[in-house]
């Protein structure tokens, strides 16, 4: 084999974006983090200095990634599931707490947050369990068994008081999805979602008898009639999920969680309170918003941001870099960088479909999805359209660890493509 | 189907926020503005407002310095209320409520707490205010009037409403602006600009230094100086003449349009309208329906013209061909017109020629030379238009284009008013006869009158009355040093100056004369009506007159019009001669028409209408006899007005 077919069998497309992503995003720290009017980009004190480092040792990373064996990375996806979920045990012996969440081993003056990693290993672990000939997912037991493996990571960081990093592994669903779990799954997520917000936004009450009437109406006009106890089965659960959640809404979530949703959902309906909980509890979101507001069309253009530069946003190079993007670049930037991530998970879910192993199809689906699900929380959060839930944006956000755990993720994905030839 | 289900959520999450970004950003989002950026903190450096001279020089305003206490809400730190109160002088109930005031305005702006502090607390209180978060103290510039007089000229200044903030973003919020008179008018050039710097906050509201390293700072440019045409030792000597009565003086230099004097009385001392006091004196001043201090009657009060008037009917009469210097009436006391139109005159009755005409004012005289005038012209709407047209030539009729803020256009009337008058009717010149003595539908304002008289000394030009002498060598507006021709021949002028120069001589206003000085005038007596509980109620005439001098190179031309002050040589023929004679000879010959100005009052007229009472008018009314008014200040001491109230006598208005 001639050394150029070597290279151009990566996707470079995928590179490509990925590069722009990650150096658009190293702008964007730079802005959220420079103090004054000088710049010294190698000032290691600094957020942007430091990312400058990441992301000079993320080619490193790359090289290693791409030099080892595509087999390599079936074969050992067990034990590094193994190793993935030790490391994150082994934080509540040796973790380091910062801001109220055991996410990091301290070495050095570095943190690594395991976390990162453990999202490539649990998609490892599942494209192997789905790939195996001795698996289908239309049986229950495997389900069991899958949900089991995609679990355990995600209980070993939501009890790190992590939950954000949590929601990600939900994203699995739609890998299992689309390798056939039964619609009935998707189903009932989606009843549940529905009945859960109804119960909140419209009270138990009307979501009981509006429930009632859609099963009723159903159960009355089809054909066939089934057993009337199917229906009322599923008004008593509807019942109970209703009462739960409101409950769990009430009793269990602490008030800061309750105004999330309460301002998500609009529960609160008097004008002058609205505006005082979100500058008192949603302090970060109401900065975020007037930022990227403030951006109009054109933006104010790169470093010239005011609400950047006054620091403004709380953490803004970290989970909230987008308002900087919104401030700075304005409407166009920002439908750019939007644009170039629809781009790379579309494209990475375009490369998952060609491939002709299983095992590189579903991972390539885990990539898609985990990305997809950072994107869409973390974005959806900064602008105000979901509930705020604290997870980076990937190859955006400042921090080591979660950039060598995106480019990891990404990048096994690059070289099981570059290597679909051979898998016959 | 299994592999769409991420990609179109994919593509359905990318249009939601791309369609999120658009409301964000474009629908719901204006252009960013360093000055509407709550992240920069604007500071202002104010510079000096321009002073203003009179025309000789003298300085009639300058600048003072005051200090207000402001207030942000959102830094106020807990502090010994007790001592702070002490202080500021005022009661802890007060400090609570103007908190509270502060707070509803903005928790984030500052609000002024407690504006013009004294000179004495300023120095106290400086040593302390590091102590109050929250607190601190404003300079800014007040004016310091240096004159008690000519406060309808000066005008002043106060802070700018919300209207004027949005439609000039050059003032924000306590920035002070002129309101009347030339504060007003020259806003632009005695404000000068202010300076600003752009200071780069963090979220905790605390400065992390200049934004930009001061690249769009500015300094403030100083105020212009302005001089304006005022002869200010005549406008005092105009004021303290005007006591007791209403109405205006205006004197206009002919030979360049400059404003010698814009009396309006009664006026008020323009220092009650600077610092604490302002609001409460301002309330009154403008609750004072009867004086009407704050309203400039020599530009704003529009009346009828009365006899000054005859002679612009006799120049377009002459330009018109329809008289002649030697053309006579004969006035038997009463001037019959139509089948029994009559209106009288009081000239004694003869053989009238132009020169005695105007002399005696005799009515019948110009009743006849209007009515030539018209019926020149077999279409009297066409007659009408012409002969408007003339009038218009001296400036009546339509605002005059001065720099002084305020006007009226008066009414000079032309064929198609009187078509809309009368619709079905032919009307003719009698119809309209009473257009021949300043009467009817003719309505001018005392600035009009001057001016008029200014086109008649000058031999049938005049220029743009305007106040703006200099401003600190610039060029002032050209209109002011154009010529406006009227439409009369120069040659007709002299026989009408000669008439009026007899008014001095051996008309009506002969006891005026003032030794060594040719003054040409012409009295005006004008009836006038209001409506006293529904009825028409005829009141005090009108006292008006116009002169100028001298004859020849004529140096003042002047109106004067004293409200019910009857005929027009008892209070506004002396005020005018006395006038002349100051501004020409410097000082007094005609101590006795000083006196007898100074010791008559005219208030009890003015009480009349709203005394309920029945009363009598003109002849039949009473002299009101008062003690003489103390002669003005003409140093230069400043007045300490500031903080002082004044007293109006309480108005049983109804």
């Amino acid at each position: 084999m001639r050394q150029t077919d070597r290279y151009f069998k990566f996707d470079w497309i995928t590179i490509v974006l990925f590069l722009l992503l990650v150096g658009f995003g190293w702008m964007n720290i730079l802005s959220a983090s420079h103090i004054g009017e000088t710049i010294d980009y190698f000032d290691f004190s600094q957020p942007y200095g430091k990312q400058l480092v990441f992301i000079m040792l993320t080619f490193l990373l790359i090289v290693i990634l791409l030099s080892i064996e595509a087999k390599f990375y079936e074969r050992f996806s067990s034990i590094i599931y193994l190793v993935g979920l030790l490391s994150l045990a082994g934080l509540f012996v040796f973790g380091k707490n910062v801001n109220g969440a055991t996410s990091w081993y301290g070495i050095g003056g570095m943190t690594i947050q395991p976390s990162e990693f453990a999202k490539a290993a649990t998609a490892l672990a599942v494209a192997k369990y789905v790939s195996d000939m001795n698996t289908d997912i239309k049986n229950f037991k495997d389900q069991i068994r899958l949900c089991v493996i995609i679990a355990l990571p995600a209980i070993l960081v939501l009890l790190q008081n992590d939950a954000g990093s949590t929601l990600v592994y939900g994203s699995f669903f739609f890998v299992l999805y689309r390798e056939g779990l039964p619609k009935i799954y998707l189903w009932i997520i989606v009843v549940l979602g529905l009945i859960s917000v109804a119960s909140l936004k419209f009270g138990p009450l009307i979501t009981i008898v509006a429930t009632s009437i859609i099963v009723f109406s159903f159960h009355f006009l089809r054909k066939k009639k089934p057993s009337i106890i199917q229906p009322i089965a599923m008004l008593l659960a509807a019942i109970i999920l209703t009462f739960g959640v409101n409950f769990f809404y009430q009793k269990i979530l602490q008030p800061h969680q309750q105004d999330r949703i309460s301002l998500w959902l609009r529960l609160e309906k008097d004008p002058d309170k609205i505006e005082q909980m979100r500058r008192d509890i949603l302090y970060n979101l109401y900065e975020s918003e007037k930022a990227i507001s403030s951006g109009g069309l054109n933006g104010k253009g790169f470093l010239e941001g005011t609400r950047t530069t006054g620091k403004f946003v709380p953490e803004q190079h970290t989970d909230y870099i987008f308002s900087t993007v919104g401030e700075e670049w304005g409407f166009l930037g920002s439908a750019l960088v939007v644009i170039t991530f629809v781009l790379l998970l579309l494209r990475i879910l375009h490369l998952a479909e060609l491939q002709k192993s299983q095992f590189s199809r579903v991972y390539g689906y885990s990539v898609a999805s985990i990305l997809f699900f950072h994107f869409m929380i973390n974005i959806g959060m900064v602008m105000g359209l979901i509930p705020t839930i604290g997870i980076p944006l990937p190859f955006f956000s400042y921090g080591g660890s979660g950039l060598w755990g995106f480019t990891i993720l990404l990048f096994i994905f690059i070289k099981l493509d570059s290597n679909k030839i051979n898998e016959w | 189907m299994r592999q769409f289900l991420l990609f179109f959520l994919i593509i359905i999450v990318g249009f939601t926020f791309i369609g999120r970004l658009f409301y964000l950003q474009v629908y719901s989002s204006s252009a960013h503005n360093l000055y509407e950026d709550n992240a920069i903190r604007k500071v202002y450096d104010y510079p000096k407002r321009g002073f203003v001279y009179d025309r000789n020089g003298k300085l009639l305003v300058g600048n003072q310095p005051s200090y207000d206490v402001m207030v942000i809400p959102r830094e106020v730190k807990p502090l010994d209320t007790v001592e702070f109160c002490q202080l500021l002088k005022i009661t802890k109930e007060q400090f609570i409520k103007t908190y509270e005031k502060a707070y509803r305005y903005s928790p984030r702006l500052p609000y002024v707490f407690i504006p013009h502090l004294s000179k004495e607390d300023y120095a106290v209180l400086q040593e302390k205010m590091r102590k109050y978060e929250g607190f601190y103290i404003q300079k800014r510039l007040l004016r310091d009037y240096q004159t008690q007089y000519a406060a309808n000229v000066l005008g002043f200044i106060a802070e700018v409403t919300q209207s004027q903030i949005e439609k000039s973003p050059y003032y924000k919020m306590g920035d002070l602006i002129g309101k009347q008179g030339v504060e007003l008018s020259y806003e632009e050039e005695l404000r000068g600009v202010k300076g600003i710097k752009f200071i780069q906050k963090d979220r905790f509201n605390r400065d992390i230094g200049p934004y930009k390293d001061g690249k769009f700072d500015t300094l403030p440019k100083q105020g212009k100086d302005i001089t304006i045409t005022i002869d200010s030792k005549l406008q005092e000597y105009g004021e303290w003449l005007m006591k007791n009565k209403k109405g205006g003086i205006v004197a206009i230099e002919p030979s360049t349009g400059e404003i010698l004097t814009l009396v309006s009385a009664p006026s008020y001392n323009p220092n009650l309208l600077v610092g604490r006091k302002r609001s409460r004196n301002y309330t009154k001043l403008h609750n004072d329906s009867i004086h009407l201090p704050l309203i400039d009657k020599s530009l704003l009060r529009e009346h009828e013209p009365g006899s000054p008037f005859k002679a612009l009917v006799a120049l377009t009469a002459l330009q018109e061909g329809v008289i002649t210097t030697e053309t006579a009436v004969s006035c038997s006391g009463v001037y019959h017109y139509g089948r029994n139109g009559k209106m009288g005159c009081h000239c004694g009755g003869g053989r009238r020629s132009l020169n005695l005409g105007i002399a005696k004012s005799c009515n019948s005289y110009f009743a006849n030379a209007f009515r030539k005038t018209v019926d020149k012209y077999d279409d009297s709407h066409k007659a009408m238009d012409i002969w408007s047209n003339h009038i218009k030539s001296f400036g009546l009729g339509q605002y005059l284009g001065t720099d002084l803020p305020i006007g009226k256009k008066g009414n000079i009337p032309d064929g198609s008013y009187y078509d809309k008058w009368y619709p079905d009717f032919n009307w003719g010149a009698t119809t309209i006869i009473s257009n021949a003595i300043g009467q009817g539908e003719i309505q001018v304002t005392p600035i009009h009158l001057a001016n008029m008289t200014a086109a008649i000394a000058n031999r049938g030009h005049y220029y743009t009355p305007h106040i703006i002498k200099d401003i600190e060598g610039q060029e002032i507006n050209k209109d002011f040093v154009t010529k406006h021709q009227t439409t009369i021949n120069e040659n007709h002028f002299e026989p009408v100056i000669q008439g009026l120069y007899d008014v001095y001589n051996k008309g009506t206003a002969h006891f005026l004369q003032v030794p060594g000085i040719e003054i040409c005038g012409k009295t005006g007596t004008a009836e006038n009506f209001t409506v006293i509980d529904g009825k028409r109620t005829q009141l005090t005439d009108h006292s008006i007159f116009v002169a100028f001098a001298p004859k020849d190179n004529p140096k003042i031309a002047i109106a004067v019009f004293v409200e019910n002050g009857y005929y027009g040589a008892r209070f506004a023929g002396r005020i005018a001669s006395l006038m002349i004679e100051k501004y020409i000879n410097n000082e007094i010959s005609r101590t006795d028409l000083e006196n007898w100005v100074l010791t008559h009052s005219l208030e009890n007229e003015y009480q009349k209408p709203f005394s309920g009472e029945p009363f009598k008018i003109n002849a039949e009314s009473q002299y009101q006899i008062i003690d003489l008014q103390e002669k003005p200040q003409t140093d230069n001491k400043p007045v300490e007005a500031q903080n002082q109230t004044i007293t109006i006598p309480a108005n049983e208005t109804n």
